[in-house]
């Protein structure tokens, strides 16, 4: 009836998750019950759960990604605590338990921190500074969060019931085989993320031919914001990159659940095939999240810095040829293979080429700044700190392409210090800096400036105590994932590691306090005029938060920096406001196909991976039957009339003519 | 959040009365912005376009692993061994076919012909039904054979490339279904007639996808 699950799959002997998970379901609950007795669950399903909104299902992304933040950090701080008293001990962490804990680090940290972040800013901001009311396919863009909902969701449900994959972040074979990992862990691990790969490959197609197809009148593709362009980039990469992931995946899966060939010892299996498919998905995957940070710190840049971007076409250029460029370095991820000279020249060779665009931009960012009026707020601050941290990361990268060197490194401390000097300022950093950038958008108020300067110093400071030392450690010869050790001459570098990672410990509490008080503290940080930064596009022309048409009127664009032109022309010719002609618009109806779905797509990934067949069925059957409901409804969108567009637009505009913003005052219609 | 959005979330007067045809004229003119008059029609085949593209590349990494693995017998048979070709030329006709029915559906849909249309889709089913058909008593026979897919890697990688086609095809002859279902229920909308052509693109998608696996597997795989 439960196929392989039984009390035995709750880890009661394990006090640590359980605990973790009790607190973790203990604050959810209590979340709930709040949301009922305060009689806010109508509110929180017809605007949240259910809605279709491009800005609401970009918000719920990035409150995801932060909450996964939390656990994938409470991981590490488990691995640097273990190393640090791990030396000629068992430490606290049994090595089974601290397997699965470097796993759902890398795992949570990559699908559920990084991927959630950038797609959630790219799916607020994008329809925004296109000029646009939606994305292309609004159900479709809920569909693929809730399903990214649910791939987290399986993760975290891997604590309590059962166990998670021991075997990295990505599942080597032949370890991930049947035979090597006969329990539950890689399963979990494989259906989470074909689920949220689904999610994730949908938000890809509906991103791309927003970008392509739904732009406002005159967005013409060299005048759309760097933001844009790098978000078409990435999300080309997920369409190409993805499909990989899911064919690998399932072949791995077929491997285990049918008995299939694919990467066994034995039959013919080729276990560095999935090696090779796997980085064919993998380098790409690493430019779908650092491609939207690129286009987050050209807006800031450019924002705090009042010029526009430099060599705004040859960032686009560039943007472009990293997203080809991506697909043709993978093989540099196992030079020890051994290929041969000649391949792993070649790829190596590839891999140093693909750092001359990503110096363009480093080059085009400093140019932008020169000559600049730069106001140092947090945004532009997280963007220095990327500058400087990354070219470090880019530079340790160039070292790693050298095939003799990398087989020196490999796998080696100096590996994990490399990447996570790539992926943590390249990619957090990036979406810190677009969370604080994009917040009063959002929510009307901006964030408190002092938390968020202490958060940041404790951040950056943090991360080179957290990671240098482990360039160190990898050259003394120090392997990744290790549960314990004999080297004493390791253990004070890992003991500067810990205490870089409580800093950063500090920098998040400092930025959960930066929430709290920013929201006590609304009232005086309240965006009156919707440009809190005297911002370049278009996002920055409607109301903070924007309301549910974005723009009561299209915006007809003229030429780069759409906003700032039109402001600049206002303030020259200081015309008497233009008489708008409102019209009807019409919006899509909420749906609650998103949501429904993912608890099917949730019951069938849970009984794939503990067996239960009939229920695998049922689900199936009640996720078809959903979509079904929604192919059959009549009504698909609700209509605002032309007399409430002009009410919400007209308040806008008197409350930006009679803002305390002295910008604003400048853009004062005379009418 | 704001009190605007939530009002404007459920405006007093919902055009429930919005009968088809009217809220269709709404959504062809929908007021998104798209640029240069692209139509929703347009929108949404050039999205589903974009899925066909990784619906290609999610072929093609089972094709590669078919590449790396084809010589992978680990001493069981291989291909020249398994192959019936006729067998397969006959399934091969009935894709290709039901492919000429489905263009032929998509015509009397946009005709509005109803006969033409229940007729065509009809066939197509019955051509998809037979082709899977078939695909399954092939596989049933390998697997009698002792030609699993657990027999060896290339057995793996065959077995797992035409299954994925199949269950393309099979996840086709349902939405082949719901949209005879829906037509029937709900008449020749804008949005439905929008769902057709994309399942037309689909079914002609997995045509393609066909001819290239009955070229490098079946036919290089009998000559190999």
């Amino acid at each position: 009836m439960w196929g392989r699950l039984s009390w035995q799959a709750i880890p009661w002997e394990q006090p640590l998750p359980l605990a973790a998970s009790a607190v973790v379901a203990l604050a959810l609950g209590a979340v709930l019950v709040w949301v009922v007795v305060k009689g806010h669950l109508p509110y929180v399903w017809h605007e949240w759960l259910s809605s279709v909104d491009h800005k609401r299902i970009g918000v719920m992304y990035i409150v995801l990604a932060l909450l996964m933040l939390l656990r994938g950090f409470s991981d590490a701080v488990l691995m640097r605590a273990q190393q640090a008293v791990a030396l000629n001990a068992p430490g606290f962490l049994p090595p089974e338990h601290f397997n699965q804990v470097f796993s759902a680090h890398g795992t949570m940290m990559i699908f559920f921190v990084a991927m959630p972040f950038m797609i959630g800013l790219m799916n607020y901001v994008v329809p925004l500074q296109l000029g646009v009311r939606d994305v292309a396919f609004p159900t479709l863009n809920s569909v693929g969060f809730w399903l990214t909902a649910t791939g987290a969701l399986l993760v975290n449900i891997s604590l309590v019931v059962g166990e998670f994959a021991r075997t990295g972040w990505l599942p080597y074979p032949p370890l991930s085989e049947l035979t090597y990992s006969p329990g539950v862990g890689v399963d979990y691990y494989l259906w989470a993320l074909q689920i949220s790969g689904v999610g994730t490959l949908l938000s890809g197609i509906n991103l791309v031919t927003t970008v392509l197809k739904v732009r406002a009148p005159g967005m013409q593709y060299l005048r759309m914001p760097m933001f844009c362009w790098t978000t078409l980039a990435s999300n080309l990469l997920i369409v190409a990159a993805f499909p990989i992931l899911t064919a690998t995946l399932a072949m791995l899966l077929l491997d285990r659940y049918l008995g299939f060939h694919f990467f066994t010892n034995e039959a013919g299996g080729n276990m560095m095939m999935f090696m090779n498919l796997i980085w064919a998905w993998g380098h790409p995957e690493v430019y779908i999240l650092i491609l939207p940070a690129f286009g987050v710190f050209s807006e800031v840049i450019s924002t705090f810095s009042h010029k526009p971007l430099f060599g705004y076409r040859s960032m686009v250029l560039a943007t472009m040829a990293i997203c080809i460029l991506s697909f043709m370095v993978w093989l540099h991820h196992f030079f020890t293979m051994g290929a041969g000279a000649d391949v792993n020249a070649i790829f190596g060779i590839a891999t140093m080429v693909i750092a001359v665009p990503t110096g363009v931009k480093i080059f085009n960012w400093l140019f932008t700044m020169y000559g600049g009026r730069i106001v140092f707020a947090t945004p532009i601050l997280w963007s220095l700190a990327f500058m400087t941290t990354f070219v470090v990361g880019g530079m340790t990268g160039v070292l790693l392409a050298v095939p003799p060197a990398d087989f020196v490194l490999h796998n080696s401390l100096f590996l994990v210090a490399h990447f996570h000097n790539m992926v943590i300022p390249g990619v957090l950093f990036g979406a810190f800096a677009g969370y604080t950038y994009w917040f009063p958008k959002a929510f009307g108020f901006r964030l408190h400036e002092g938390l968020g300067k202490a958060a940041f110093w404790c951040w950056v400071i943090g991360f080179y105590l957290a990671f240098m030392p482990l360039y160190g450690l990898g050259l003394m010869g120090m392997t990744r994932r290790m549960q314990h050790y004999d080297d004493p001459t390791w253990r004070p570098w890992l003991l500067v590691a810990a205490g870089g990672v409580a800093l950063i410990a500090v920098g998040i509490a400092l930025q959960v306090a930066q929430l709290v008080v920013s929201i006590r503290h609304r009232q005086a940080l309240h965006d009156e005029t919707g440009d809190p930064w005297n911002g370049r596009s278009l996002e920055w022309s409607t109301p903070s938060p924007p309301p549910l048409f974005n723009f009561a009127v299209l915006p007809d664009v003229e030429g780069e920096d759409a906003y700032w032109h039109i402001k600049q022309r206002a303030r020259e010719q200081n015309q008497p406001r233009k008489e708008v002609d409102y019209r009807d618009i019409h919006m899509p109806r909420n749906s609650a196909t998103g949501f429904i779905c993912a608890f099917f797509a949730t019951v069938m990934g849970f009984a794939l991976i503990w067996h239960i067949w009939w229920l695998v069925a049922a689900a199936f059957v009640g996720a078809f039957a959903t979509f079904v409901v929604f192919a059959w409804r009549d009504v698909h969108e609700h209509l605002i009339p032309a007399a409430r567009v002009a009410d919400i637009d007209r308040e806008h505009r008197d409350r930006v003519a009679s803002g305390g913003n002295p910008r604003s005052v400048a853009l004062r219609p005379s009418a | 959040m704001t009190t605007t959005d939530a009002t404007l979330a459920h405006p007093a007067g919902r055009p429930h009365e919005g009968t088809a045809t009217r809220t269709h004229a709404h959504a062809t003119e929908r007021s998104s912005g798209v640029p240069h008059g692209a139509s929703t029609r347009i929108v949404v085949a050039y999205g589903f376009w974009i899925f066909l593209i990784s619906d290609i590349i999610l072929f093609a990494a089972f094709f590669a692993s078919y590449a790396v693995l084809s010589d992978n017998t680990a001493g069981g048979p291989a291909g020249r061994d398994l192959f019936e070709v006729n067998t397969v030329a006959l399934e091969t006709a009935c894709l290709l076919t039901s492919t000429l029915f489905c263009g032929l559906a998509g015509i009397g849909a946009n005709a509005r012909h109803g006969r033409l249309f229940y007729g065509a889709m009809a066939v197509t089913f019955v051509l998809g039904a037979a082709f899977v058909g078939i695909e399954l008593h092939e596989f049933a026979t390998l697997i009698e054979r002792g030609a699993g897919p657990q027999r060896s890697a290339f057995l793996s990688a065959f077995f797992a490339l035409i299954g994925c086609h199949g269950l393309h095809v099979t996840a086709g002859l349902l939405w082949l279904l719901t949209m005879m279902a829906q037509i029937y229920a709900k008449g020749y909308r804008d949005d439905i007639l929008r769902r057709m052509l994309c399942f037309s693109l689909f079914w002609h998608t997995l045509d393609i996808v066909w001819v290239a696996l009955f070229s490098l597997v079946y036919l290089v795989g009998v000559a190999k």
